[in-house]
């Protein structure tokens, strides 16, 4: 069985007046089918509004199905036993790293979600010195986490989700809210994490180069998987995507320009080596 | 019509232990009708300076000049000053709040004194410009996308008529079609009425395709200041304080090493597509 597996997951946003009465209903997942394998580092995107989010809610259980079934490490989420041991597994990092950062110390923070858990101070002490390592933060262990650039406030955030030990971290627009510098630190430690530890990541982002590494790209719109593949094949399709209001890298989209104005490119340019070793080709 | 900055320093938290300098001896002229873009990483004090435009925030020294007028000046009337440079904050549809659309834009000519025709009026230009359908505007702004609502934010300023337009990072957390759109709409503000823009932003890539003169800040100062290719061409600069060239001006810089392109200073996908077919035609 695969680490995630959803089969037409359904979720419905019910809205009732004061009566009780239904008003309306949105239906943010309509019979999704999603796969990700242990270790696998799967991109998600979509516009705003495509059902992307609701999706992420589910992995850790904070959104339970209207209908279908979502397994995470083989446990079914719509059995409420199940609901730590999943959420342990499955650890969420949100768009605004000020609204998931609690204490006043680095460690602190870090701390709190072992601590909560019941794991010995001995053991959260490790668990803090390995995830603070682990995404390059350890020298601030001791600093305010508010004097922190945003990249190293998510950071932290990352951390202490490492230090839960899950098996899978799901990080919903994690980059939305920082520089480019942010971005880049954010993204090198997850797919470090992601390498060396084998961590299964899900990263919902609406940057289309930071997809580019994924091994698997899922592309939803009104609650449907409408396209998925690998990054090549997905941004091959450039009118496809525009469609669904998303966009290719500036690269890929250059090379796809250019093949369209008479050079003879490949399909699905995904780097500047490659469209540059492309054009060296050609020259 | 201007806005001069001379000598502007900024400091929070003065004569305390937690005293930083936001802004150092900042000087710069904006023109009527310019279209600015301001890049910096957090805590570079791009959103304390904008706020000095519009008298938000007061220097700590040194003297704001709105056409040719000190904003310091005990009768200069600040309030009007709000009017005129218009400021949209980051994530602008947090500060919606009222029940319809169309009260929530009305809202800021009625507090500016204007009746409530007068107010409805400009809350209808405004809302117009921002290209939002009229089926929509007396519906609650909470049931709107994340693009829509900040249309509506954009409009609540709009509607207030400024001569001035500043926005810091209009498109965070938006889809790549939801960026364009708003973006495409202040392009539009800036050519058909030659309204002022000041665009404070993350992205190099939106920078470099649409304004015309770019302002780099680090650490409080002024640190580059010219067009996109000029500010470009300085991309190791950049990156060593943390910010980088679009990923075409690279490219353009890995052609010219290979000998492909002769020169090339492209910062945009237009640019670049038209260097290189002109390199290939030969």
């Amino acid at each position: 069985m695969n680490f995630i597996e959803a089969r037409k997951l359904v979720h419905e946003y019910i809205r009732r007046d004061e009566e009780g009465n239904v008003e309306s209903i949105l239906t943010a997942l309509n019979e999704v089918d999603l796969d990700v394998k242990q270790g696998e580092f799967v991109a998600v995107l979509g516009h705003n509004g495509s059902g992307k989010s609701t999706l992420a809610k589910h992995l850790n259980v904070l959104l339970t199905a209207s209908g279908g079934t979502l397994w995470v490490d083989g446990k079914d989420t719509k059995d409420a036993d199940n609901l730590w041991a999943i959420r342990q597994n499955a650890g969420m990092v949100f768009q605004n790293p000020d609204n998931q950062i609690i204490a006043s110390v680095v460690e602190e923070d870090v701390a709190f979600g072992p601590e909560n858990i019941g794991v010995p101070t001995s053991e959260i002490w490790k668990r803090v010195e390995r995830s603070l390592k682990s995404v390059g933060m350890i020298k601030y262990r001791e600093h305010s986490p508010n004097k922190l650039s945003g990249g190293q406030k998510q950071r932290v955030a990352i951390a202490g989700v490492m230090a839960m030990e899950p098996k899978c971290i799901v990080l919903d627009e994690p980059t939305a809210m920082l520089d480019p510098n942010g971005r880049r630190e954010v993204l090198e430690a997850v797919e470090q994490l992601n390498k060396e530890k084998g961590i299964t990541v899900i990263l919902i982002t609406h940057y289309m180069e930071e997809v580019v590494h994924a091994d698997r790209v899922y592309v939803m719109d009104h609650g449907n998987v409408v396209m998925q593949g690998s990054p090549r094949t997905i941004f091959s399709q450039v009118d496809t995507l525009k469609s669904y209001r998303l966009d290719v890298p500036q690269i890929t989209l250059l090379a796809y320009e250019l093949k369209k104005a008479g050079l003879d490119i490949p399909d699905g340019i995904l780097t500047r080596q490659e469209l540059v070793e492309a054009l060296c080709r050609l020259y | 019509m201007s806005i001069i900055l001379d000598k502007v320093n900024y400091v929070y938290s003065q004569n305390t232990a937690y005293e930083i300098q936001a802004l150092k001896n900042i000087n710069l002229k904006i023109e009527d009708g310019e279209f600015i873009g301001v890049i910096g990483h957090t805590g570079s004090g791009k959103s304390t300076l904008i706020q000095h435009l519009n008298g938000l925030m007061r220097a700590t020294s040194g003297g704001i000049y709105y056409n040719g007028q000190d904003i310091y000046e005990e009768d200069y009337d600040r309030k009007k000053l709000r009017g005129k440079v218009g400021l949209v904050f980051q994530y602008p549809e947090h500060q919606l709040f009222e029940t319809t659309i169309f009260a929530d834009v009305s809202f800021g000519p009625k507090n500016q004194g204007f009746s409530k025709k007068e107010a409805e009026l400009k809350a209808f230009t405004a809302l117009r410009s921002v290209g939002l359908a009229e089926d929509y505007w007396y519906r609650s702004p909470f049931e709107l996308s994340g693009g829509q609502k900040r249309r509506v934010a954009i409009a609540g300023v709009l509607a207030m008529e400024p001569e001035v337009l500043i926005l810091d990072e209009p498109t965070a957390g938006l889809d790549p079609k939801g960026r364009d759109e708003i973006l495409d709409q202040v392009a539009k503000l800036h050519e058909e009425r030659r309204m002022t823009i000041v665009l404070v932003s993350h992205s190099m890539e939106d920078v470099a395709k649409y304004v015309k003169r770019l302002i780099v800040m680090n650490q409080g100062s002024v640190m580059l200041d010219g067009t996109p290719g000029e500010v470009f061409a300085h991309y190791q600069e950049l990156e060593a304080v943390g910010l980088a060239a679009p990923q075409v001006a690279y490219l353009m810089h890995d052609l010219r090493k290979h000998g492909i392109l002769a020169q090339g200073t492209a910062t945009t996908l237009e640019e670049a597509k038209e260097a290189i077919l002109q390199a290939f035609k030969k």
